[in-house]
C-alpha cells in the first residue's frame, strides 16, 4: 500500500513566487511527494502532460498565461480531465472562486494558507483520485 | 332756353377754377407760409360739407316731396353728433393725429393691435358701400345734363359718353391733387380748399333756388307755408321708427363714412376747428335744410305731375325761364356730387392702396423691397391706380345697374353698411375690453345681415332670387330677408338696420369679453380709450412754448440748471427766436436728444423727449402693464425652458457620473484585486515558512537561518508595498507638500546614482556627463531623487546586459531639462511601453522587487514637479527621459 502511495505520489507545482515554491515543495517533499515546480504559465499544460503527475498545484495570477486558461485547456484533454488540480490564489474574491470551480478545478484555497490546511487538501484530492 | 353748349362752357370754366384753386392752395401749403384764410376753421367746416352731396343737394327736395320732413333726419344726426358729440369727434381727431391715422379701415386697424385683416374688412365694406354712392353722384350730374338736354332740343345728349368722361375728370382730378405727394400727414390742402369752395357755391345755389320759390313764386314767407300746407307735404304723418332709425343712420354715417373721416380726422389741422365746425357746421346743415319744404312744395304745385321731384331744384328755374339761377344750381348739384366723388375716391384708394395693393406688393418683391426707395413711387402709384379702379367701379356700377332705384335709396343702404364700422369705432374709443376678434366678428355679422337684408334685396338686381325674398333662405321663412326670425311689419329699413346693428353689437360685445387682446391690441387700447390722458390739448400742436418749456424744466433736472439754459439760449439763437425758448423742431429735439443722452442713455433719453413732444406716447403704467404681462409670460416660459434644460442637463450629468462612478468603482475593485495580491503574496511566503519554524520539528540551522532571513525579506516587501501605495495615494489625492529648494543637479544624481546602487551585488556601470550636470535647479530635490532611484534601480533590475550600463545624458531645450537614462539592455518591448507606467505593472515579474508601482509613483511626482518623465523610444536598450522645467535664473 505505501509503496503504492510512494509511488503515485508526484505533484507539479506552477507557481511564479520562487519563496512559495520553496515552502510548498519543503511541506510537500516532507509528506514524501516528488514536487516539480514549474514558474511559467505559457507552458504550463505541456509541462504537465509531460509529467503526469498524480496532482497539480497551480497558481491563478502566472506570468505568460493564467490559470484559469490553464485549467481550462486541461480539462480539454480526455486524459487530463480527471487530474486533481489544486488551485491557490492571492486573488481571494468570491467571484474568482466561482469560475474557477466552473472551470474544473478540483479545489480551491487562497493565500495566505495554512500549511496544514495545504497538506490536508492534496492528501484528501490525492485520496478521491485513487479511490474513484 | 340755356343752351347745353353754354352750360357745358360753364361748367368746364368751373372745373378750371377748382384745378386753380386747388393748385393755388397746394402750392401755398407747401411753401409754408399759408394765407391766414387757408388755416381758418371755416375751411374745414365747409370741407365738411362734403357729407351734403348729390342727394343732400337733389334729393332732399325728392325725399321732401314723397316723405315729408323724414329728409330731415339726414341732417339731424350729424347735427346731432356735431352739437351732442362733439367731445367724442375730438377724441377721434386727436387718435387720428397721434397715430398718424391715414384712412378709418386704419384707425379701426390701429386699434386693434395693428391687425391688417381688419383694415382689409373694413376696406372691403368700404368699397361695396360706398361705390353705389359714387354711381349715385355719378347719375345726378347725367340727369342734371339731361334735364338741360331736354330743355334744348337742338342738341341730343349721350348719358353714357357723359358719364363715363365726367367720371374720367373727376378721377383726373382726384389723382393730381390727392397723390400729388406723400405727405406724413396724408393732409391734401389743395382738395380741401377746392371742396370748401364747393360747399359754398351749393350754398349759395340752395339759397338762391329757395329765395326765388319762396319771394318769387310765392309771395313770401306766409304765402309759402299756406301752399306747404295745402300740398300733400301738409298730410305728411311721422313714423317714429323711421326718424329715429334714419337719424341714428345718418350719425353713425357722418363719424364712419370714409370720405367724411377724410376731411374730418385726416385733414384736420388743427383740433380746435372742431369747436368751430360743433355749431358752424349745423348752422349749415340748417341753411342747406332751409328751403326744401318749399321747393318741394311749390314744385309739386308747379311742375307737370310726374316730374321727377329728385330734380326740382334744377327743373323749377328752367322752367321759369330762370337760365342763370339754373346754371348756378346745376353748378350746386356739380359741385356736391364731385366734391363728395373726388373726397371718396381719395379715401378709398388710400384704404385699398394702403390695406391691400401695398401688403400684397410688398410680400411679392420679398424683403429686400422695404429699404430700397422705390417704394414711395410704387405707393403713389398704387394710390392712383386705386383711384381709376374706384371710378371705373362706380362707373360701371352706374351703367349695369340700379339706374331706376330712387336717389334717397341708394344713399341710405350705402349709411346702414357703412354704420356697421360704428360698434368696432365707438368701442375702439371708450372700451379698454374690445378685441380684435369681438370687432372682426360683429363687422363680419353685421356686413353679411347688410348684404342680406338691405343690399341685395333693394340692388341685388336678381342676386337674390324672389323666392328667397318671399320664402327666406332655404325655404326657411324665418330667414326672409325683410322678416328676420319671424318679425314681421317692419319698414325694410328699419328692419335692417335694426337686426344688423344689434347682432353686430352683441357678437362685438360678446367675442370682445371672451377673447383675450395681444399685448399690442392693449397698448393700442390704453392709447385710444386714454388719449386725453397721454397727448397735449390743442395747444400742443401751435402753441409750442409749453413744450418747450416743459423739456426746459426736464432738460434742467438732467443737465442742471445753467447748462441746461445755455444749451436752450443757443438753440434759440440758432433758430432766431427771440426769447430763450427754441421752437421744438425736429432738429433741435434731436440736437437735445443726444445732449440728454451723454447724462442718461440714449434709450432713456429718447423716452424722455419722447414722452414730452411726442404727443403719442404711452403712459408708462401702460407701457409698465404690457412690459410686465410680457415679462410674466417671457419668464414663466423661460423657467419651462430652463427647468426642462436644467433637467436634460441633470440627466446628462447623472448618466455621465454614473459611467465614471461605475468606471471608478471598476478601477478600484481592480485596485484593491491587485493590492491584495499584491499583500497576500509576501504574506503567503512570511506564513508558511513561519509555519514551518513553528510545527516542523528536525530542521537544520542552515535551514532555519534560511527560512527566518526569507521571512525577514518578505515582511521588508510588504513594507516596501505598504510605503509605495501611501506614497502613490498621498501623491494622486494631491495632498503632497512639496519642499522647493534649490540645488545642483549633479548632487541629486549623486544621490540618487549612489542610492540606488548601494547593497547591489552586480553594480550598474554608470556614465554621466559632469559638465552639462552643472545646472541649478529649483525643485523638491528629495522626491526628483527619489524618481531618478526609481528609474536606475530599474535599470539595475531589468537591463539584461552581460555588462550592465547606464548613460546619463543631461541637455536643455525649449526651456527645459532633459535627463535621459539610456541602458544597454534589450529595453522594454513596444506592446509593454505603454503601460509599464500604470500601477502594479510589471514588465518581467521573476525580477520584479516590488509591486509595480515605482514608474506610477515616479509619473504622479514628475507631474507635481511640473515636468513629466517618459519612455524614450528609438533606443536598442531601456531608455527614460526625465523632463523638468528650467528655471532659468538659476542657471549656473
Amino acid at each position: 500500500m505505501g509503496g503504492d502511495l510512494h509511488m503515485g505520489r508526484h505533484v507539479v507545482l506552477i507557481e511564479d513566487e520562487p519563496n512559495i515554491i520553496e515552502a510548498i515543495r519543503f511541506l510537500l517533499t516532507r509528506d514524501g511527494w516528488t514536487v516539480d515546480a514549474h514558474s511559467d504559465g505559457s507552458d504550463a499544460v505541456e509541462v504537465i502532460k509531460a509529467a503526469k503527475p498524480d496532482l497539480v498545484i497551480l497558481d491563478l495570477m502566472l506570468p505568460g498565461k493564467s490559470g484559469m486558461e490553464i485549467i481550462k485547456d486541461l480539462r480539454d484533454e480526455e486524459s487530463l480531465r480527471n487530474l486533481p488540480v489544486l488551485m491557490l490564489t492571492a486573488r481571494g474574491q468570491a467571484r474568482d472562486r466561482d469560475m474557477a470551480e466552473k472551470a474544473g478545478v478540483s479545489r480551491f484555497m487562497t493565500k495566505p494558507f495554512s500549511n496544514t490546511e495545504v497538506l490536508a487538501a492534496v492528501r484528501d484530492l490525492h485520496a478521491q483520485a485513487n479511490q474513484g | 332756353m340755356a343752351s347745353l353748349n353754354a352750360l357745358v362752357l360753364v361748367c368746364l370754366a368751373y372745373v378750371a377754377l377748382l384745378f386753380l384753386v386747388a393748385f393755388v392752395a397746394d402750392r401755398k401749403a407747401s411753401q409754408g407760409h399759408r394765407a391766414k384764410w387757408l388755416r381758418s376753421p371755416l375751411i374745414y367746416t365747409l370741407s365738411l360739407s362734403i357729407y351734403c352731396t348729390a342727394w343732400t343737394f337733389y334729393g332732399a327736395v325728392g325725399y321732401a316731396a314723397r316723405s315729408g320732413l323724414e329728409f330731415i333726419t339726414i341732417y339731424l344726426g350729424p347735427t346731432l353728433v356735431m352739437i351732442g358729440w362733439w367731445w367724442g369727434l375730438r377724441k377721434l381727431v386727436r387718435i387720428g393725429r397721434s397715430q398718424r391715422v391715414t384712412s378709418i379701415a386704419d384707425l379701426i386697424s390701429a386699434r386693434y393691435g395693428k391687425s391688417n385683416t381688419l383694415a382689409i374688412c373694413v376696406t372691403i365694406l368700404a368699397v361695396i358701400g360706398v361705390t353705389p354712392y359714387i354711381a349715385l353722384q355719378l347719375q345726378s350730374i347725367t340727369l342734371s345734363f339731361s334735364t338741360f338736354a331736354e330743355a334744348d332740343p337742338a342738341r341730343h345728349l349721350n348719358e353714357t359718353t357723359t358719364v363715363f368722361w365726367v367720371a374720367a375728370g373727376l378721377a383726373v382730378f382726384a389723382i393730381l391733387f390727392g397723390t400729388r405727394n406723400l405727405n406724413a400727414n396724408e393732409r391734401h390742402h389743395g382738395v380741401v380748399t377746392a371742396v370748401a369752395l364747393e360747399a359754398v357755391v351749393k350754398l349759395l345755389a340752395l339759397l338762391a333756388v329757395g329765395i326765388f320759390v319762396v319771394w318769387g313764386l310765392s309771395d313770401g314767407v306766409s304765402d309759402t307755408m299756406a301752399r306747404i300746407d295745402a300740398s300733400q307735404i301738409g298730410q305728411w304723418q311721422m313714423r317714429a321708427d323711421r326718424w329715429a332709425t334714419i337719424t341714428f343712420l345718418a350719425a353713425a354715417a357722418f363719424v364712419c363714412l370714409p370720405r367724411m373721416f377724410q376731411v374730418m380726422v385726416v385733414e384736420n389741422e388743427d383740433e380746435r376747428h372742431l369747436r368751430t365746425a360743433a355749431w358752424a357746421f349745423p348752422l349749415y346743415l340748417l341753411l342747406m335744410s332751409l328751403f326744401v319744404v318749399p321747393i318741394a312744395a311749390i314744385g309739386l304745385e308747379l311742375l307737370p305731375q310726374g316730374s321727377n321731384p329728385d330734380l326740382f331744384v334744377l327743373t323749377l328755374p328752367l322752367s321759369q325761364g330762370r337760365d342763370g339761377l339754373a346754371m348756378l344750381a346745376f353748378l350746386g348739384g356739380f359741385s356736391s356730387a364731385t366734391s363728395m366723388v373726388i373726397v371718396a375716391a381719395m379715401a378709398l384708394s388710400t384704404m385699398v392702396s394702403n390695406h391691400i395693393v401695398m401688403p400684397i406688393w410688398l410680400r411679392s418683391q420679398g424683403e429686400g423691397a422695404s429699404v430700397s426707395g422705390d417704394v414711395r413711387n410704387v405707393v403713389l402709384l398704387s394710390r392712383r391706380v386705386s383711384i381709376a379702379a374706384i371710378m371705373a367701379l362706380g362707373y360701371f356700377y352706374y351703367r349695369y345697374s340700379g339706374q331706376g332705384a330712387a336717389l334717397a335709396a341708394i344713399g341710405l343702404i350705402s349709411f346702414a353698411g357703412i354704420a356697421q364700422i360704428l360698434p368696432a369705432l365707438v368701442g375702439g374709443l371708450f372700451w379698454r375690453g374690445a378685441t380684435r376678434s369681438g370687432a372682426l366678428t360683429g363687422l363680419t355679422i353685421g356686413f353679411v345681415l347688410w348684404l342680406y337684408t338691405m343690399l341685395l334685396p333693394t340692388l341685388g338686381g336678381g342676386l337674390l332670387p324672389d323666392s328667397v325674398l318671399s320664402n327666406g333662405l332655404f325655404g326657411l321663412s324665418w330667414l326672409r330677408p325683410q322678416a328676420l326670425f319671424g318679425i314681421e311689419g317692419l319698414d325694410p329699413t328699419v328692419h335692417a338696420v335694426m337686426w344688423s346693428m344689434m347682432l353686430n353689437t352683441a357678437a362685438f360685445c360678446i367675442v370682445s369679453l371672451v377673447t383675450f387682446p395681444s399685448p399690442m391690441e392693449r397698448l393700442q387700447g390704453a392709447q385710444f380709450v386714454n388719449v386725453f390722458e397721454h397727448s397735449h390739448g390743442p395747444r400742443g400742436w401751435t402753441g409750442q412754448v409749453a413744450q418747450s418749456e416743459d423739456l426746459m424744466i426736464m432738460s434742467q433736472r438732467i443737465l442742471g440748471a445753467g447748462e441746461a439754459q445755455e444749451f436752450f439760449q443757443s438753440e434759440a439763437s440758432r433758430q432766431g427766436s427771440p426769447g430763450d425758448l427754441p421752437e421744438p423742431t425736429p432738429a433741435f429735439l434731436e440736437r437735445l436728444e443726444r445732449e440728454l443722452s451723454g447724462s442718461v442713455g440714449a434709450a432713456a433719453s429718447h423716452a424722455m423727449v419722447g414722452q414730452i413732444a411726442g404727443g403719442s406716447s404711452v403712459s408708462v403704467e401702460d407701457l409698465l402693464a404690457v412690459a410686465d404681462e410680457t415679462a410674466q409670460m417671457l419668464e414663466y416660459s423661460n423657467q419651462l425652458e430652463l427647468q426642462s434644460a436644467e433637467l436634460a442637463r441633470t440627466a446628462r450629468q447623472l448618466s455621465e457620473t454614473n459611467e465614471k462612478l461605475t468606471q471608478i468603482s471598476q478601477q478600484k475593485d481592480d485596485f484593491l484585486s491587485q493590492v491584495s495580491h499584491e499583500l497576500r503574496t509576501p504574506m503567503t511566503s512570511i506564513r508558511a515558512f513561519s509555519e514551518i519554524l513553528r510545527d516542523v520539528e528536525g530542521r537544520s540551522e542552515d535551514e532555519n537561518k534560511r527560512y527566518a532571513s526569507i521571512i525577514h525579506d518578505e515582511a521588508l516587501r510588504l513594507t516596501r508595498l505598504l510605503n509605495d501605495l501611501l506614497d502613490l495615494s498621498v501623491l494622486e489625492s494631491g495632498k503632497v507638500s512639496l519642499n522647493m529648494t534649490a540645488g545642483s543637479l549633479a548632487e541629486v544624481l549623486d544621490h540618487a546614482v549612489s542610492t540606488a546602487l548601494a547593497g547591489s551585488e552586480n553594480p550598474l556601470l554608470v556614465h554621466r556627463q559632469s559638465l552639462s550636470e552643472t545646472v541649478r535647479i529649483s525643485s523638491d530635490l528629495d522626491r526628483l531623487a527619489q524618481v531618478f532611484i526609481n528609474v536606475i534601480a530599474n535599470a539595475q533590475k531589468y537591463c539584461d546586459a552581460k555588462v550592465p550600463e547606464i548613460n546619463i545624458v543631461v541637455t536643455r531645450a525649449r526651456g527645459r531639462l532633459r535627463i535621459d537614462f539610456v541602458d544597454n539592455g534589450s529595453g522594454i518591448p513596444v506592446a509593454s511601453q505603454q503601460m509599464i507606467f500604470e500601477k502594479f505593472s510589471r514588465v518581467s515579474p521573476e525580477k520584479a522587487g516590488g509591486a509595480g508601482l515605482g514608474l506610477a509613483i515616479c509619473r504622479e511626482i514628475m507631474q507635481r514637479l511640473g515636468g513629466d518623465v517618459r519612455y524614450l523610444t528609438g533606443h536598442p536598450g531601456g531608455a527614460f527621459r526625465v523632463t523638468l522645467p528650467m528655471n532659468t535664473d538659476l542657471a549656473a
